[in-house]
């Protein structure tokens, strides 16, 4: 089973997101890593400067780069942007929007969990068209992912598995709406929250987080309990999202519990202590409502009768 | 002239749109395979069949709704649901999943094809994927774009394009929300239902009535203050920065006023939203469209009225096509 | 453009009060006959109502017009409607509105979701069934004047009139598509 690691979705300072890289090409024991701003296209030009040293830096470790697409293209800034993407040489875009599919003509590239594929005939389709590797969005359920991973054996099938849960995206930003500025004139409110912006409900329950255009889940999904079920159901990739903690210690649990040199109740642990105060969630996996947890899935990791489908 | 697409959720609420000036009517199978799978809506097979026939003999289209993401290993329900259409007699297929896109052009060839609003083809790169790789004849584009943005999308593209007029209006990037599967595990793209009522209460309280969704509160409303639905994005929240309507208040496209900026963009039809309505919804808003196209074209001035009962929240908006935000 | 507020179902008329008390002390079996006639009858010539009912065609629906002092009570399947002073507990959902809105809605003369969005109809309990019962309603097209005028045989043609005459005054030609 591969780890690799989301690109990071929130407004960090320019240096801090360097030398996040530079630590985890460094420290993290991981396969894959996904780079690139592919939240607001106008956060782009921060961090165009270091992705030339952070991709080399990674490749040096020995790890795969994927350069991620925008999620959402709509701008002709926008378009020739992912136009531009489409033509590196070196690196495999991880495609987010469709957009990307005309200029890569075919050629190898990766999906990333952003674009629909809920079955195996859309999968087998991206597979026809030079998808090597496949991201699978965050709310399908395991009998779905166990259905699509086994129709295309010959590319590696990937799981969201740690992380606030990407739940939409928008033309509009809410932090700039929250902080009443336009969106042209944002002034990069979103810097404030490098973990994103908690939404409570009316009732103060905790529900979701904003991150400018994007709205995540404020759970953190955790299918550490699930890995060796998602292994059994040719799942071959564990996606770790970044969020505003020690990423280099979660990929050091998840690798552990990979390995064998945890378990999956020891693992969640320390997952809790070194990301603490975010409740998990693993509903989506289960067929159920994301936010859910069921702590009880750990049991199914040793192969006893694991259960896919409906519960 | 600009062409009225106009929703029916019910073969009745189909001949009130075809009595109040509908070019088409958009609808769908009585299952998952469309994006309106709510109880007690939508077409059976005979249905379906009856109603294209009768259309056809009043000089209307039909467009069917084949618009979910089909479930792995069940995908041939959504393929019968193409073959069904297409042996029915459909003028078009409104679809969003590439596979099915992808079996469509290939069992079907000569079957007219559309891209559902749920496929967000948000761009002229994206919307000449479908139009190349599929032969898709005409594209449904999502309600983030501007006026503008939408003139620039027709000058470059081969594609038709159709935009929203009227009716419910998504904040989020269509077919790309998981908000609803989040609270409830049922989502637009998976079961065709977004805020599912099954999912909804309804609670009296001291401050008025609490709408929750999937156990967490959506809205309150004083008792007479206008309401909007139970969904995730028009609801109101808390943060650190304030509270209020995050994301978008209780309200309802209406592009009433800029029917000439559209056709000057050279948009080819219109769409109004709601096949979840009743028949006084369609009748009513069809026909204001229709009167509001006829003096579009006679260049006088539409005597029409007001809409405004008919929205969310008491109130409309125009949405991102004229974008106060950015 | 006209006022903006010609269309409004607002615009429909609710019982007066007045009224509604001298109503109060009236029996109810009498009424609880008729429209349980009126009932059996729309259920014997609209069987695809009860189809689109679904799985609810057993819910049990409380219907309040908030301007009448009594209630009904009713099932689909099979039809029953009883009618009450006050609505018992252990319903699956109530539904609250004017009578006039009611019967308007009855004949898909008005937009349930608009009468949600104007506060003049209120739902609690079983959200989905309500839609259901809601949506099939719509389909059905009923015209109350000609279900409750065939109640009364060779008395039916004035009766009809007698009702569509009521029905214009209070609702208009055709409720929320008047403008």
């Amino acid at each position: 089973m591969q780890l690799s690691l989301g690109p990071v979705l929130y407004n960090w300072a320019p240096e801090r997101w360097r030398d996040f890289y530079f630590r985890i090409a460094d420290e993290a024991p991981l396969d894959v890593v996904s780079v690139g701003e592919i939240v607001c296209s106008k956060r782009s030009p921060f961090f165009a400067d270091h992705i030339p040293a952070v991709v080399e830096r990674l490749q040096n470790a020995g790890k795969q780069v994927l350069l991620g697409s925008l999620i959402l293209v709509s701008l002709r800034r926008e378009r020739r942007q992912t136009e531009e993407l489409a033509a590196v040489e070196g690196a495999m875009v991880e495609v987010n929007d469709l957009t990307c599919l005309r200029a890569l003509a075919g050629r190898p590239h990766a999906i990333g969990p952003f674009v629909n594929i809920y079955n195996e005939a859309s999968a087998a389709f991206h597979v026809a068209h030079g998808a090597k590797r496949i991201c699978l969005p965050p709310e399908l359920p395991l009998a779905s992912v166990a259905a699509i991973a086994k129709a295309i054996p010959d590319v590696t099938t990937e799981m969201f598995a740690f992380g606030r849960v990407p739940l939409a995206i928008s033309a509009r930003c809410y932090h700039a709406r929250l902080h009443k500025l336009a969106k042209d004139n944002c002034r990069f409110v979103c810097e404030k929250d490098p973990d994103g912006l908690l939404l409570n409900t009316l009732e103060q329950q905790d529900f979701l987080t904003i991150n400018g255009v994007q709205t995540l889940s404020h759970t953190c999904a955790n299918l550490l309990g699930e890995a060796g079920l998602l292994h059994e159901s040719k799942v071959g990739s564990l996606r770790l999202s970044p969020q505003d903690c020690d990423m280099v210690e979660i990929a050091r649990i998840f690798r552990d519990v990979l390995n064998g040199r945890d378990d999956a109740d020891g693992g969640n642990r320390r997952l809790a202590a070194a990301y603490p105060g975010v409740p998990f969630s693993n509903g989506f996996l289960w067929a159920e409502p994301g936010h859910l947890y069921h702590r009880a899935r750990a049991g199914d990791m040793q192969g006893v009768a694991p259960k896919i489908g409906a519960v | 002239m600009m062409e009225l697409i106009c929703p029916a959720g019910t073969p009745a609420a189909l001949r009130s749109a075809i009595d109040a000036g509908a070019d088409a009517i958009y609808c769908g199978f009585n299952d998952e395979t469309n994006a309106r799978n709510f109880p007690g809506l939508n077409f059976s097979r005979d249905e379906m069949r009856k109603s294209i026939a009768l259309a056809h003999g009043r000089g209307a289209r039909v467009l069917v709704a084949i618009n979910t993401f089909p479930r792995a290993s069940a995908v041939e329900i959504w393929h019968r649901a193409v073959d069904d259409a297409v042996s029915a007699g459909a003028d078009a297929l409104i679809l969003a999943d590439i596979g099915l896109m992808d079996y469509t052009a290939r069992r079907h060839p000569s079957q007219r094809l559309h891209v559902s609003v749920q496929a967000a083809a948000a761009n002229p790169d994206a919307i000449a994927f479908y139009a190349e790789t599929f032969g898709a004849k005409r594209v449904v584009l999502p309600r983030v774009l501007s006026v503008p943005e939408i003139a620039e999308i027709t000058r470059e593209s081969a594609c038709e394009t159709e935009v929203f007029v009227f009716g419910g209006l998504c904040v989020m990037a269509e077919g790309r929300c998981s908000l609803s599967s989040y609270a409830t595990g049922k989502s637009p793209n998976m079961q065709g239902v977004c805020s599912p009522p099954s999912h909804v209460t309804y609670e009296q309280t001291a401050e008025g009535t609490k709408s929750s969704l999937g156990g967490f509160a959506i809205n309150r409303f004083a008792a007479t203050e206008p309401a909007g639905y139970p969904t995730l994005c028009k609801g109101r929240f808390s943060t650190a920065q304030g509270a209020g309507y995050i994301f978008e208040d209780p309200v309802s496209l209406d592009a009433t006023t800029l029917l000439k900026g559209l056709r000057d963009a050279g948009v080819t039809a219109l769409k109004i939203e709601g096949r979840q309505r009743g028949r006084a919804y369609v009748e009513s808003v069809v026909r204001h469209f229709r009167h509001a196209l006829a003096a579009l074209e006679s260049g006088s001035e539409a005597d029409i009225a007001s809409l405004k009962p008919f929205t969310e929240g008491q109130a409309s908006t125009l949405g991102a096509y004229r974008k106060t935000w950015r | 453009m006209n006022d903006p507020s010609a269309a409004s179902p607002g615009q429909l008329p609710t019982i007066p009060p007045l009224v509604a008390l001298a109503m109060r002390p009236l029996p109810l079996l009498p009424l609880q006959l008729v429209l349980g006639g009126v009932l059996q009858r729309i259920h014997r010539r609209n069987p695809a109502l009860f189809d689109r009912l679904g799985p609810h065609a057993r819910a049990r629906f409380g219907i309040r017009p908030i301007d009448l002092p009594f209630a009904f009570v009713v099932e689909a399947k099979p039809p029953r409607l009883s009618v009450v002073r006050d609505l018992p507990s252990g319903l699956d959902a109530r539904i609250s509105a004017s009578f006039v809105n009611l019967l308007a809605l009855l004949e898909g003369r008005v937009d349930g979701d608009a009468l949600m969005f104007s506060r003049e109809l209120v739902i609690e309990g079983d959200v989905e069934a309500v839609l259901a019962l809601r949506n099939a309603i719509d389909d059905a097209q009923l015209d109350l004047a000609t279900e409750v005028s065939s109640l009364f045989g060779p008395l039916g043609a004035p009766v009809r009139r007698a009702f569509e005459a009521a029905r214009g005054q209070l609702i208009g030609s055709s409720g929320q598509a008047s403008s």
